[in-house]
């Protein structure tokens, strides 16, 4: 099986926000809820560079390990997904989340948060049969299921966020730094996956 | 006009310099231009920063911070650190306990209670503490659960009814932190003044408490123990409470490094305490005869009180002789 991954070329982002603006469109996420950001390091600065972030699904994913409920699991495709009916809103992945991929509906008030939502690759959720409109309304979108990717690496304009099987992509970009003689590297690759695309 | 005139000038004199300045430096050739050079660098970044931040145009400034990773620190710290210690604090007192009271057996009132009374504790100090008890045992229980549940309940009563109870636990460990603060400061203020340490403790260590051979060392309102009990649950109390509301207002007084530290701090000062606290419980119970009520009724009785707090006795009856 596949091992599902995301690259985020981040000499080809252009800021665009189309990933973001894609994904609340695919998922209809709630105001305030950004399953995919975009960060733009060193901002007007010589070297300025962005970089499109969500979920990057991680090897033994520190959310899963510390999960007081243990809601998390890893789907055959190498996703990590999680129950919202398990989900008591603690915060606790958030604190151990790399990439800051937790998003929680309500803030503060005595850590009352509401049921942690985040990226799901576009693969749903584990209640209700896949593609329905329970588990659409839960969870978003399951275009995994439909064969096909997250509609974020989908929609991107400059193919800088590529999703797909963690070979494929890494070769792809290792093609493109080749050709092209420069690359500032997959960001996260190393704190997700423990590895990095060496060119 | 004059004036004008000279403005002017001066004017056409900035601009002129301004153009002068900003002549394009010779032109790099295409072939030569290397976009890397100067580009910003994750593993530069994450050696030089322990987190990478930017800009973001979102709202949520939190968001702003692209890569922390930390994060896998503070899980390592969850799966490792946190559930030994609890096995070791938690299964740990309690093996020492059974042991201690295999060994040692109910410390007994010698010859019997006599059935005179003493006062020990009034009204208001026993509500205070059964307060700061009461929110301390929930607190205790659903942070365990937090910490430990999910190695051991799933399994025991489903993985529902566990979210169920870990949810409805969550919410009584936010809400009892409070009671639980407001009583360790009211501690601090009824009891601060009998628990200054000072030579008598000493005496008391030196000799065991009493606990490890049968000496009845001095002690006053409190004895050693005891004080020792006091500045772990004012201090250490004090702690996990500030901790404890570092967490329950997230972002508010710190970022994610601080909350991090926070409740690794909370976790291991309040699995310590818990310890601390079985061995409070149980000489307060079924270690030792008529220990209890002294919190329960608030009347000890006269034998019990010369027999473990001898000062404390004689300091009522010279207050008692002097009133007389």
């Amino acid at each position: 099986m596949a091992r599902m991954k995301f690259l985020c070329d981040a000499d080809r982002c252009i800021e665009c926000n189309a990933c973001v603006t894609a994904c609340k469109n695919a998922n209809e996420v709630p105001w305030g809820i950004n399953r995919r950001r975009v960060v733009t390091i060193n901002d007007g600065r010589p070297g300025e560079r962005s970089v499109s972030m969500a979920c990057m699904h991680c090897t033994d994913a520190p959310c899963a390990a510390v999960c007081p409920v243990d809601c998390f699991y890893t789907t055959a495709d190498g996703v990590v997904l999680h129950s919202k009916e398990l989900c008591i809103g603690c915060g606790y992945c958030f604190y151990a989340c790399p990439f800051g991929a937790p998003q929680y509906p309500r803030v503060s008030n005595f850590g009352s948060r509401g049921k942690m939502d985040k990226c799901t690759y576009c693969s749903g959720g584990p209640e209700g049969a896949d593609g329905s409109a329970a588990e659409y309304a839960t969870y978003g979108a399951n275009r995994m299921a439909e064969g096909k990717l997250p509609l974020c690496a989908e929609m991107c304009s400059t193919k800088s966020l590529l999703a797909g099987d963690g070979e494929i992509i890494a070769q792809i970009y290792r093609e493109r730094v080749t050709k092209r003689g420069y690359g500032s590297g997959a960001w996260g690759w190393k704190t997700a996956y423990q590895e990095t695309v060496d060119v | 006009m004059c004036k004008r005139l000279l403005a002017g000038v001066l004017l056409a004199a900035t601009l002129a310099i301004g153009v002068a300045s900003a002549q394009p430096a010779p032109t790099t050739p295409v072939s030569g231009f290397n976009p890397t050079t100067s580009a910003s660098s994750e593993q530069k970044l994450l050696g030089t920063l322990k987190q990478i931040d930017g800009r973001i145009t979102i709202p949520d400034r939190k968001a702003a911070v692209l890569e922390q990773p930390a994060g896998r620190d503070w899980r390592d710290f969850q799966r490792g650190t946190i559930p030994k210690l609890a096995a070791v604090a938690v299964l740990g007192m309690l093996v020492v306990l059974i042991a201690f009271y295999a060994l040692r057996g109910r410390i007994a009132i010698e010859g019997g209670p006599s059935g005179r009374l003493i006062e020990r504790f009034g009204a208001f100090e026993r509500f205070v503490h059964w307060m700061t008890a009461s929110s301390w045992v929930v607190l205790a229980l659903t942070g365990l659960n937090v910490a430990v549940g999910r190695h051991i309940l799933p399994g025991l009563i489903g993985e529902h009814a566990f979210a169920e109870l870990s949810d409805i636990g969550k919410l009584a460990h936010n809400y009892l932190g409070f009671p639980f603060a407001l009583g360790v400061l009211l501690m601090l203020f009824i009891w601060v003044r009998h628990n200054i340490p000072n030579g008598v403790d000493i005496t008391w260590f030196r000799q065991g408490g009493g606990l490890v051979g049968r000496a009845h060392p001095s002690a006053g309102k409190f004895n050693g123990g005891q004080k020792a009990v006091f500045w772990i649950v004012v201090l250490g109390g004090g702690l996990i409470a500030a901790s404890g509301f570092v967490l329950l207002f997230p972002f508010y007084i710190t970022d994610i490094a601080g909350m991090q530290t926070a409740q690794m701090v909370h976790g291991v000062l309040a699995l310590l305490m818990i310890a601390a606290m079985l061995g409070h419980i149980y000489i307060g119970t079924v270690g030792m005869e008529g220990a209890f009520e002294a919190m329960g009724n608030g009347q000890v009785d006269e034998k019990w009180a010369r027999a473990h707090h001898d000062l404390w006795v004689a300091e009522l009856e010279a207050r008692k002789g002097a009133a007389e």
